[in-house]
This record gives C-alpha cells, structure tokens and sequence, in this order.
C-alpha cells in the first residue's frame, strides 16, 4: 500500500506491507532510529511517538494507519539547531540515563504540555506512567517536565 | 599559551553530561540503530516446553519460504562444534538444542533472512515434535533423589545438585549459638526477578569473508571479556575478533553474559558472509536471559538477653535454572553471599549453600548488586528487625548495639571480608533524623491504638563492591582488573578510553572528572571511549559497582603518572629543579614564586615540541589497576508506609536515603543513581516477580505480568549524603550504581512488617502485593 505521511514537518510518502508497524516504518524506512523498541507490546513507551499530536505506541500502530496524519518523533523537536525547551530541561536537570526511554519520554512530555502548561508534580507522573524508565527513579524526569512547563512559559510571556 | 577560561571541574563539580547531547536528539547508536549494507536478520525459535525431548526437527518448509537464506538447528552447530558453549561459572550451555530442552524458552533453532519479519514467518513453519518429560520447577523437588536428571548432557551428573559451598567457622558459630540467651529465625524467600533493562539484548555480527575479521556490535558490559570468550569458543584468532559495545540501554547485569544468540548470529555471518543482525524481543529477554536471586534462605540469630549478635548462620538453597551460567567471581559459586554479617560486629559466622538445576531459564546474574550482596543484605537486615521485635526492642537500637564502630576500620569479619572504613552510625543518625524518626513511632502507637496501621523500615545495609584484586576475583580465568589510557594532545585537550563500559552511568562525564582533578584539564576538554575493544585497553566491564572503584582508580593513576612527567617538563620550561616545582589545579609552578608557572597545556605542547634532553616525547601512558581490596559503601535507607487493612495495600509515604559511598565525582550522578537503585529496590519488594506454573511456564513474559515500577507508584525520594572515603582508593571513591538496589527492598518490606508487627506477622516473601498482606491478616484472624 502507498501511504503519504507528514513526519517532523515533512511529507514522505512510501510503498509499505500492510502490516509494517509505524516504528519499523519510522526506523527502517525513514532512518529515524531515535524511536526505540522496548517491549512490542505496548507496555514500556519507548516508541512513542506523537500522531496528530497525541502520544501513542508506535510498535502497536500499523504505519498504513498514519495515512494522510503528521507524526512528531524525537528528531523532529529541534527548531534548527536549537533544543527544544523539553529537550534542555532533560539534560539539565538529569533527566535521563541510558537514553533509551528518553525520546518517548520527551514526546509524551510535550503532549503534556501542549495540553497542560502548568502541571503539578501529580499531572507529570500520572502523564508520563505509559513510559517506563528503569535508569532515573522518575524523580528527575518529573523535575525535567516541570521545569520545562516554567521555561516555556517564560518563554512565551 | 594562555590559561583556559573553562571551568575545570574536578571531583565534586556537577558539569551536565556530555552523552545526554545526543541522547536528546534520538542520535544515540544502540544496537538495534546499527545498519550495514547487505544485513541479514535473524530470530530464534524458542521451545514452547520446560523440559522435553526433540524427537523431530523439520525446517523444509521454512528454508523454502522466499527471503530466508538459512535456518540453523542444534546439528547444524555440532557439525562445527559450536553446539554448547561455556557459561560464566564453567558449566556448558547448548546454543541451540540438540536433542532435548530444558527450560521454556530455550533456543531451539534459527532462521536468518533478507528481512525481520521474513525471519519471523519462517519460525511459523519449522516443525518440532516434543516428548514432554516431568518439569522440575521447584529446587526442592529437583534435590530429592527421585526427581527426573535435567543435565543427562553432562557425563558426570547424577542428580540436580550443582554445588555445595560453605564459609565461615561452623563450630564457633555452633558455640555462639550453645551460649546464646535467644534465637531468632527466618525463613525467607528472595525471588527471582529479572533486570529488564529497556534495551533487550542483540548484536550485528559481521565477518568480513576477505580478511576474516569478525566486527560484532554486541550489547556487553563486558566487552573485552566477550572478546576473549569468543575466541575461545569460536576458536577465531583474538586479533580477528572486534566486539564493539555501542549506547546501552540499560545492563544492570542483564548484559553480562554471554547468549546463544550472539553465537548463532556470529557463526551465521562466517558462514554465510554476510552481516546478521539479531535483537531479540521483551519476551525472549524475560524468559531466556539472565534472571536474578531465586534464593531460598534460611538465617538463624545468636543473641544476648541486651541484644548483642553473638553469632549467625545461614543456610540457603539456590536455584540457577537449567544452566548454571551465574556470572560471578570464578572462586565463589554463591557470589559473595558471605558479606551476610552485614554492618554489625558480628563474632562468630556460618553459612552454606546448595545449587540446584531446575528446567527455568539459566543464570542467575547480579541485579544491579554485587553478586548475591543483595540477597545477604536483605537477609541481615530482615533478620535485625525480627529480633528487635522478638526481644521488645527498637530495630534502630539493636542496630546501634552492633554496629562495626568507626575506630575498627579496617575490621575483619568473621567470614575474613577486610572492610576498608565505614561509619555506620552517622549514617543511621542522620537517616533518621531526616526522617522524624521519634515522631513518627509517636503517630504509630496512636494508630495501632486505633487500630490503623503504619509502619517505619529501616535496612542499614552494607555492600562490598569493585572486584578484584585479582589474585582472588576473575572471571572465567581473567584477573579482575581494570584499565585508562590517556593521550594528552599538543593542544591540551585529551582523550580517554577505558575498560570499562557504561550503561548509563555517565562514564563520558565522570571519567573526565577524575582526570581534570589530576591533571586540571578541564573535563569538558576530555573525551571518553569505551566499548570498542580495538580502540581500548583490556578490561573486566561495567557490572558488580566496579567502575569507579576500579577503572576510577586506574584513570586517577594515569593521569597521575602523566603529571609526574608534566612536572619534569615543567622544570625544563621553568628552568627549575623538578624538586621545586608544585602543581595547584592545572598549573606548575616554582615553590616561593607563584607567578614563574606553567600550565598543563602550556606543559602539554612542549611535550611534543621542547622537551627535556634524553626525555621520551609525548604525554600518554596506560595503567592497569588491580585493588587492594573492595570497597565498602553503606548507608542506611528508611521507609514510612501506611497499610490499608481493608485492602491490604501499602503505600510509601516518605522514603529517606542516607548513601556513603566515599568521595563523590559527580554529586548530581551520583544521586540520580541512587533515585534508580530505590526506585528498582521498590519493584522488586512490590512487583517484579518472575515465577512459573508447575507445567514450568515462566509467568511474568511480557510488561503486563512482569510489572515494572511507573511513575504513578514508584514513591518519592529523599536523599542525603556522608562520606567517608575509601582508605585504598585513589581518589577515596566506592561505588555506587548498585547501593539503593542492595539495600532498599529490605526497609519496604521492614516497613510492611513493622505495620503488621502487632498482629504477629514476621515474614512475607516478596514482591510484598497486596494479597499477600490480606492474606497474613486474616490468617492471624485481624481481617
């Protein structure tokens, strides 16, 4: 099947198996290896990835399913060379470890913040608790979020 | 040349991680990222039986299926001896079945295709007929005599046991226990649970046909290891072997051995000359690779009517699966399990254990512990608070009572652990002064006398870490040493490659701090390569808390010997005697006239461009590092939870960690470590349990039976530091990957238990569920 998909801004469009899940789609056709698999089925969140700007598991998402959709990986948070306000707080406040759960991490984050610009302690751990982090305790990553939520919105006053 | 305006920082600066830089970006390469032109896929048919005969393999159908270029089985191996491979604890492991299986899960046959989900529709088709045999899943069982032999592979074998192994002075310990006013047991279980680190474990192997060079991208801890087991089961020259250990996402142990994968893949590139890639999924990494603890202990306690430990002795079945591939010190079948005396002055001890073969999935590896410390840690610390509540006293004053003092570093225990120092009471003070210790058991008695339950766990644990020296500690034959090279560049700036390998760990970061506290180069200056075993010098690898206390030693001693070079360089430069030349955080300088100075990169350049007559040029040297000792971090956790006696549910309402492990490089890393260990301890004293039917299928195979702690459960911490340096280290550093892993589950599962004191319950195996609770409740007839 010809699928035509908005990724990170750009229009790809691609002849794919019915069944290629989006994660394979997004690392083996487009080359963007900073979605990870860590479990297939769901239960870690080292894929996800933003569809329409929502997260979702992209190893249990068909790629025929983004039909037509946009999809935000990690590579597409940079503006230019600059960090995204996500990404600068992840490494300042040691937000990550292996770097594993990281991008999907991030991308989850964001959705957060796009819906919630200021979220308590409770809203960071309830929207990040589809992503398994087994390095950082989530003690930093919760700093990590929040601490972007102040910077963004510094930003934008 | 001028000063640098960069900061320096040395030990005890926070500088932000270097790899976090492209972590952010998605531009880390792990395995799965390694793409080479014309690669292969591989995947791994696995038995659906624990314990079985292979009366048929058929592969006709699946070597015919277009995009599969082969399909290997266990004959296909032996045809060149490649069949069974060594483990780590010098047993052997089939790498593909031959004629029987011995665990769920076990590598049974491989199909190597143009793509993964061609090699993955090939699995369908193969055609394995089984003859089930009677599962052993029970150590027990599999000890008595009529239990069905589960290694008829191995000539020599008659039964299931693997070892026997004692340490101590039993007939002292018998003494102390003759003599004792009291004596307290328990029965405990430690269960298996398993690393789960998020990065499943894989390779790319690819053998050059022309040259014979092997290149393999391999997720290892313990890449020059690899190396040398390689070529030793491969028979492959050593100089033809390339492992390179790229991003890791996550070890804890996990990636410490050698698996069957890794062989097939390997062996399917040689022969079929070209690349194969094979990264297994999250169910295969549960139900084959290296699980943890499985061990089934019972402890016994010597004490005085005013609570003094007067002697201890352990006895402990343990269960290592169908292949006993422990990854351990060669000399110690129950890793270190005879640290058990733990903190406390402890006269007289005694423990044994027994290995048992079960059909589950071999190991057991070290959890993110150094080997089965965690297990004799929980042990003693579980056992402290049974007798304190057994003689009516405060858990924190019988620990106060038998605590190592200070002025008896370095002490010998009874088992002959030299421990370097330590200052177990400080730790425990501030620990509970954190805490509120005082009021908290206030607001408890209230409670208890309204019947609502709360309780406060305390574990003062104390890990023993950074193997060897070597004349004691090896694996698999090779002395646990470790090594740094360090090249000093003409401009100043350096670069430093290492044997071991981080995970996660910040090595990038670190590494280069030591070096910039030696050298006063700053550390952003300061590159870091590990993992390629080409581009490194030998070392044992990232696991068992080694790093910093062994390859931290070896870089601090280089950068070391480079600076006695740099103060003869510096005497030429200043025109002084070496004799009157000090150094002060990157400069050189005449003694009484501080402004005649050098910098180190001042020193760097002439290295290579004006250099003392005679004097070999260049700045670069390699040291390798073989400890005195091991180092001895400590510390003491606390834990308050309030227990739903409805529900039987337990939350954590503060959890405080006081961590000692020495002289910290990099304080913020060294924090976010221990957030981890805690965060894990908790998992595994609530959750993570990997158990199995009688039939012997693994239950806990995917991320919805094996749990995993999220953010939304996982409790916050509070954590807090003394140190107390290393008296052996170079840089008085001990570790500390593993500390809050080792010592935490204990002070959850104290806390659940000091709730729950006043009904009479004084154990409940872990993962401590809700049910679990219920359960104990209503058997003493509370609920």
């Amino acid at each position: 099947m010809r699928i035509t998909v908005k990724v990170n801004g750009t229009e790809r469009s691609a002849e794919v198996e019915p069944r290629l899940l989006l994660v394979h789609f997004l690392r083996e056709e487009l080359r963007l290896t900073g979605t990870h698999v860590g479990c297939d089925t769901s239960g870690c969140g080292a894929c996800t990835v933003l569809l329409d700007g929502v997260p979702i598991k992209s190893c249990t998402y068909l790629a025929v399913q983004t039909d037509g959709r946009e999809v935000e990986t990690v590579e597409g948070l940079l503006n230019g060379a600059a960090l995204h306000p996500i990404q600068a707080a992840f490494k300042q406040e040691h937000g990550l470890q292996c770097g594993f759960c990281t991008p999907g991490m991030m991308l989850t984050a964001k959705a957060l913040l796009d819906s919630n610009p200021d979220p308590s302690e409770e809203d960071v751990r309830w929207a990040i608790s589809g992503n398994v982090c087994r390095c950082t305790g989530y003690m930093n990553i919760v700093r990590a979020v929040r601490a972007a939520a102040v910077a963004q919105s510094g930003s934008q006053t | 040349m001028s000063q640098t305006q960069t900061p320096i920082h040395g030990l005890g600066h926070s500088p932000r991680r270097k790899e976090d830089d492209r972590f952010i970006r998605g531009k880390g390469i792990y395995v799965d990222d390694v793409q080479l032109p014309g690669m292969l896929h591989m995947a791994i048919l696995r038995s659906p039986l624990a314990h079985a005969r292979i009366t048929r393999v058929d592969t006709s159908q699946a070597q015919a299926l277009e995009g599969v270029v082969a399909v290997v089985t266990g004959q296909d191996l032996a045809a060149h001896n490649l069949a069974w491979m060594p483990t780590l604890s010098a047993d052997t492991q089939a790498v593909l079945a031959l004629d029987k299986v011995v665990f769920q899960g076990q590598e049974v046959a491989a199909v190597i295709a143009e793509t993964p989900y061609t090699a993955h529709d090939a699995l369908e088709l193969i055609d394995v007929d089984y003859d089930p045999l009677e599962p052993v899943v029970d150590p027990y069982r599999a000890l008595e005599p009529d239990a069905p032999l589960i290694r008829e592979d191995k000539p020599d074998q008659t039964s299931n046991h693997i070892f026997h192994w004692s340490q101590g002075d039993k007939e002292a310990t018998d003494r102390a226990f003759a003599q004792a006013d009291r004596v307290v047991s328990l029965d405990t279980f430690y269960p298996r649970c398993h690393p789960s680190p998020l990065e499943t474990c894989g390779c790319v192997a690819d053998v050059n046909p022309a040259t014979g060079k092997a290149t393999i991208w391999m997720t290892s801890q313990a890449p020059h290891v690899h190396r040398t087991l390689f070529a030793l089961v491969a028979g492959l020259p050593e100089q033809n072997i390339r492992i390179i250990s790229p991003d890791i996402g996550g070890g804890f142990g996990n990636k410490v051995p050698i698996y069957p994968g890794y062989v097939v893949a390997t062996a399917a590139s040689l022969l079929i000359g070209r690349p194969v890639k094979w990264v297994e999924d999250r169910t295969e990494n549960l139900i084959s690779t290296g699980f943890a603890r499985d061990y089934h202990m019972s402890g016994e306690m010597a004490l005085s009517a005013d609570g003094k430990i007067l002697g201890l002795r352990s006895k402990v079945i343990a269960d290592h699966g169908a292949f006993n591939a422990a990854a351990q010190p060669s000399k110690f079948p129950a890793g270190l399990f005879h640290i058990f005396t733990g903190s406390y002055d402890v006269p007289a001890a005694y423990c044994e254990v027994d290995g048992a073969y079960t059909n589950k999935a071999p190991g057991g590896i070290a959890y993110r512990c150094s080997f089965r410390v965690t297990e004799a840690s929980y042990l003693i610390e579980r056992m402290v608070q049974n007798a304190a509540t057994e003689l009516g006293m405060d858990p924190v004053e019988l620990r106060r009572r038998n605590f190592i003092q200070p002025e008896q570093f370095p002490y010998r225990s009874a088992v002959g652990w030299v421990y370097d120092s330590g200052d177990y009471q400080r730790a425990l003070d501030l620990a509970l002064e954190k805490l509120g210790y005082e009021e908290l058991r206030r607001e408890q008695k209230e409670k208890w006398e309204r019947g609502e339950l709360m309780g406060i766990g305390v574990a003062s644990f104390t890990e023993i870490v950074g193997a060897g020296h070597g004349a004691e500690f090896d694996i698999a034959g090779l002395r646990m040493f470790d090594s740094a090279e360090l090249r000093v560049h003409p401009t100043g700036k350096a670069i430093l490659k290492l044997g071991v390998k981080s995970q996660g760990q910040g090595h990038e970061t670190t590494f280069a701090q030591i070096v910039a506290g030696e050298l006063g180069i700053p550390a952003s200056d300061i590159s870091v390569v590990e993992g390629d075993t080409d581009n490194t010098p030998y070392g044992l690898g990232t696991y068992a808390s080694r790093s910093t206390p062994v390859g931290g030693a070896a870089t601090a001693m280089i950068a070391r010997k480079l600076r006695a070079k740099a103060t003869r360089i510096a005497a030429h430069l200043l025109e002084a005697s070496e004799d009157d030349i000090e150094y002060e955080e990157g400069r050189f300088f005449v003694k009484g006239a501080p402004d005649r100075a050098k910098t180190i990169q001042d020193v760097a350049f002439a290295a290579y461009t004006n250099l003392p007559e005679g004097m070999e040029p260049g700045l670069e040297g390699v040291h390798y590092y073989d400890p005195p000792n091991m180092t001895y971090p400590f510390g003491t956790y606390c834990v308050v939870v309030d227990l739903d006696k409805g529900t039987g549910e337990w939350k954590t309402r503060k959890m405080v960690a006081v961590d000692d492990c020495g002289v910290r490089i990099n304080p913020m890393i060294v924090e976010g470590q221990i957030h981890g260990g805690l965060a894990e301890g908790f998992g595994i004293a609530a959750m993570q349990l990997i158990t199995f039917d009688e039939q012997g299928n693994c239950i806990g195979s995917n991320f919805t039976d094996y749990l995993l702690p999220t953010s939304w459960e996982t409790p916050r911490f509070e954590t807090f530091a003394t140190v107390t340096p290393s008296p052996h280290h170079p840089i008085g550093a001990k570790g500390v990957g593993e500390s809050a892993t080792v010592g935490s589950p204990a002070a959850y599962v104290n806390a659940v238990l000091d709730a729950l004191a006043p009904l009479g319950i004084t154990n409940i195996d872990m993962p401590v569920t809700s049910d679990k609770v219920w359960a104990a409740m209503h058997e003493k007839g509370f609920v």
